[in-house]
């Protein structure tokens, strides 16, 4: 039984220890948000929080993740709409959107960590993959995410 | 050309009598479909096929076409809201059932992939779609960038009777003529301005109205919302993680499934040993078609066991000793000696007296979709009926595969399209609908979600074909300065229309090239030859964006710059001279070189290069600025793009369409290549079979182009056929090194 907190509420699984994150999340507590795209940490699709952590949840097996933190795209807005989420929506970030909630939540991460990134920081910690190529509007959403948490706009 | 070819082949077809449906696809009213036709539910009133209001003051506009990324949910409902005057904010979309009144008929008439010569083709495939579907024709399929061009006409007739019938509801409401009342702004209003009733407070008049025949359509000059760059509908839930893709679905007693598909092509399971015991969530190991899967609980788990826990005994391929060393030298043998399936002949030809050949020889490999969301498709099989819920582009031909697979009538499956994680062409195919079938039979009345691992899906999917193409050209040397006196391009490949009709269905192999693959260049030469030669080979093929335009710019737009080297002028220059007869692309070409800044000083090592392709209807140019820093490293650091679609339904998701398929095309003219070694594919995932990311991304300006078209094009795959030779041709620029193979690599 891994005890663990996602989305703000305490959950307990009986899975094993090696099963991954990402599959714990989508098939043991329906939360289908973060998503498969290679199973390898190559693309980015699965990437959730631990502990305020970006993580690719395909390669983490979930007994890592005992007694911590667990936030998916599902819990990043609380209340009110994370300023990442406004500026996809600004920007129209997303085409396909399969892969935007790993982007998103790779984002948000980044901001946490460096609230006014440079082009250099963006390419460095956005290594996510997408098949549709909003790799520019994301760069624009970034950056209009950063304006929008430095105060008023 | 095509256009009106096929028109002609198609319409002889039916006006012959043969399917006694008249002339359907020429008169938009006979797609209008019935007004209760659109799920119609108690608070709701229908106003044609393709629309129906609601109590709440929704506009809810018919969707039945896939949505993977191309914003096609959005162009569809902005060309009913522009005649019908509804504000943006008051419309959403559904899918609507599936009907042959959403067919796609653009799909059959221009963008089935086969040339103009192949008459019989189209007789067959027009043959064989009224033969299945009882003698309407309705393919419901979402590609070869047609969905927008299907609904131009009739859904702004839906909009427009739409309108009409709204007036008259307040007419007979408000006790007001019709000729005092206008729709603006999402509301009947009289003429002066004052409002009338709200579409919502028209739910119940509507009734038995009727709007025959359908009212004339808007100019462009009176458009409001056509042209202007409006918010997609579905973005929203894509940012929240709300949207629901095919993976993501989730019903009462779901059970997943993990599939390994035979290693070798056309291979087969004929048996498989599991070591030990099951382990807790997988309930059942089956033989599915091409391969196995494990069913439980957990696909996690599935498809563990998959990998390390069942041996099982391969019946192999037709082909499974084949490699790509083997293959290119079986194409290099075609190539020199065998028989073309297509030749065509352009101009006359007149042999100069002194003359100089320019020859090259070009390559193209496999090439995978990796769609993000991998491969996957959930069915239930219950007592008579079969349920898929799919992300798919044609629920048509999903429902034909699963009838068969179960064994059912055709009117006892139900096909339901989820979001599509990427689509690109691999989500017109039926294996996984089949392997899906296969697995909800073996677990009756409970629902089974079949997911492939992204190596299945790298190793089976139905490839960009690899292709082998020589360009030869005369120079006429007679006069003072070196004249082209004639051009020939023989090629092989092989053709995933012939290899699509047969597999999904059932159409006889005609032989034929693929239709994208051998279109003309525009370009005015004196004399052009094709020999297209089509290769046969056990190696799946299929469609991907693009098609073979992904090739075949490369060959063409690649030796126009080789050309422009040999007569001395500048490859911008060559073009312009080419086109002299060709306004509209002239005028894509020449956006493109100036806002690319064409023949400015660069920095030593640095370089542009531009390519022009017309496809799907629209005619795109783009130039590609590269630098290779250290003569080993291409970066390409700049792309400049020109687009003439034609009216634009929404100038912000042309733009994302040309980014889309510039960074598509770029991923694969960088890193793309699929290799066979023992009949099997090498690569598995992302760390061999890479794509471009964000780091790595081009700066891209996208310049619209009002050529003074009114036909509409296609924007979700012009993008993509320029980028690689512009990149080939700008690294020629840099560096002088001719890079005739793809994907390009300097070292």
């Amino acid at each position: 039984m891994i005890s663990f907190t996602v989305n703000g509420q305490a959950r307990q699984v009986d899975v094993e220890a090696d099963k991954p994150l990402l599959w714990v999340l989508r098939e043991d507590l329906g939360i289908v948000g973060p998503k498969f795209g290679c199973g390898v940490a190559s693309c980015g699709a699965c990437t959730v929080h631990v502990d305020g952590v970006p993580v690719r949840s395909c390669s983490l097996p979930a007994g890592q993740v005992a007694a911590k933190t667990v936030v998916t795209i599902e819990g990043l807005s609380l209340g009110k709409l994370h300023a990442v989420q406004q500026a996809w929506i600004e920007q129209q970030v997303p085409q396909c959107g399969y892969c935007q909630p790993g982007f998103i939540m790779a984002t948000a991460a980044l901001l946490a960590a460096k609230p006014k990134p440079s082009d250099g920081d963006i390419d460095e910690v956005l290594s996510n993959i997408c098949r549709c190529g909003t790799y520019s509007a994301i760069r624009r959403a970034v950056h209009r995410a950063a304006a929008i948490l430095s105060g008023p706009s | 050309m095509k256009f009106t070819r096929r028109k002609a082949i198609i319409g002889g077809i039916v006006g012959g009598g043969l399917l006694g449906v008249g002339s359907w696809f020429a008169r938009e009213r006979d797609r209008l479909g019935s007004r209760t036709l659109f799920n119609v539910k108690a608070n709701e009133a229908g106003l044609s096929g393709w629309i129906k209001i609601a109590r709440d003051n929704s506009v809810i506009v018919a969707v039945p076409r896939a949505e993977m990324g191309q914003g096609i949910q959005t162009a569809l409902a902005m060309l009913a809201a522009e005649e019908m005057d509804a504000r943006w904010n008051q419309v959403r979309v559904e899918d609507p059932p599936e009907d042959g009144v959403y067919r796609n008929v653009e799909i059959l008439i221009d963008a089935l992939p086969f040339s103009p010569e192949e008459a019989g083709t189209v007789v067959d495939t027009v043959h064989w779609v009224a033969e299945k579907l009882g003698g309407v024709l309705g393919v419901l399929a979402t590609g070869g960038s047609t969905a927008t061009r299907d609904a131009w006409l009739p859904m702004r007739t839906a909009g427009a009777v739409a309108r009409d019938l709204l007036v008259r509801a307040a007419s007979r409401k408000a006790g007001i003529p019709v000729a005092d009342l206008i729709v603006s702004e999402g509301e009947v209003r009289r003429k002066d301005g004052s409002r009338v009733a709200t579409f919502g407070e028209l739910v119940d008049f509507v009734g038995d109205l009727s709007s025959m025949p359908p009212p004339p359509l808007k100019k462009p000059s009176e458009f409001k919302l056509l042209g202007k760059p409006l918010p997609r509908l579905d973005i929203p839930a894509k940012v929240m993680g709300a949207a629901t893709f095919g993976i993501d679905v989730r019903l009462p007693g779901l059970l997943y499934a993990a599939v390994l598909n035979a290693p070798t092509f056309g291979g087969s399971a004929s048996g498989f040993n599991i070591k030990g015991q099951l382990p807790k969530g997988v309930e059942t190991v089956i033989i599915v078609p091409g391969g196995v899967a494990a069913i439980g609980s957990s696909w996690w788990r599935a498809n563990k066991l998959l990998k390390e826990g069942v041996e099982v005994k391969w019946q192999p391929g037709p082909e499974p000793q084949l490699d790509s060393a083997g293959l290119w030298k079986r194409y290099e043998e075609l190539l020199a000696t065998a028989e073309p399936a297509l030749t065509r002949t352009l101009g006359t030809e007149n042999k100069p007296a002194i003359a100089q050949t320019v020859e090259a020889i070009y390559r193209a490999p496999y090439l995978a979709h990796t769609t993000m969301e991998p491969m996957n498709c959930t069915a239930r099989a219950a007592k008579s009926a079969v349920e898929v819920w799919m992300p798919n582009q044609s629920p048509t031909l999903m429902r034909l595969a699963a009838a068969k697979a179960a064994d059912v009538p055709q009117a006892q499956v139900t096909v339901h399209t989820t979001f599509l994680g990427g689509g690109f062409g691999r989500r017109a195919e039926v294996d996984l609908v089949r392997q899906a079938v296969t697995c909800a039979l073996a677990m009756p009345e409970r629902p089974v979600q079949v997911l492939w691992s992204r190596e299945q899906d790298i190793r089976h999917d139905y490839y960009r074909p690899m292709a082998l193409a020589r360009w030869r050209a005369e120079l006429d040397l007679s006069g003072a300065a070196p004249k082209l006196a004639s051009v020939a391009k023989r090629k092989v490949a092989q053709s995933p229309a012939d290899q699509f009709g047969a597999r999904a269905a059932g159409l006889p192999v005609q032989g034929k090239p693929e239709g994208n693959a051998v279109e003309n260049p525009p370009y005015a030469f004196p004399f052009y030859r094709l020999d297209a030669v089509v290769a046969e080979g056990s190696v799946p093929v299929g469609f991907w964006r693009s098609v073979g335009h992904s090739h075949t710019a490369f060959f063409d737009e690649s030796f126009v710059d080789e050309l422009a080297l040999a007569l001395k002028k500048d490859p911008l220059v060559l073009r312009r001279d080419l086109l002299a007869g060709k306004p509209r692309h002239l005028k894509v070409l020449e956006t493109a070189a100036q806002a690319a800044g064409w023949g400015q000083p660069l920095p030593a090592g640095s370089g542009r290069g531009i390519a022009l392709r017309a496809s799907f209807g629209s005619i795109v140019a783009q130039v590609a600025e590269v630098a290779v820093p250290d003569g080993k490293t291409l970066q390409v650091k700049r792309v400049t793009c020109a687009i003439d679609c034609g009216p634009v339904v929404n100038p912000a998701i042309v733009r994302a369409q040309m980014e889309s398929g510039i960074i598509y095309g770029l991923s694969a003219a960088l890193y793309g290549e699929i290799t066979l070694a023992d009949g099997a594919v090498e690569q598995a995932n992302f760390p061999d079979y890479d794509a471009v990311r964000l780091a790595d991304a081009p700066v891209m300006s996208v310049h619209l182009v009002d050529g003074g078209s009114s036909f509409i094009g296609g924007v979700g795959e012009p993008g993509t056929p320029p980028i690689a030779p512009a990149v080939a041709n700008a690294v020629f620029a840099a560096t002088g090194k001719r890079l005739r193979s793809l994907p390009l690599r300097l070292a």
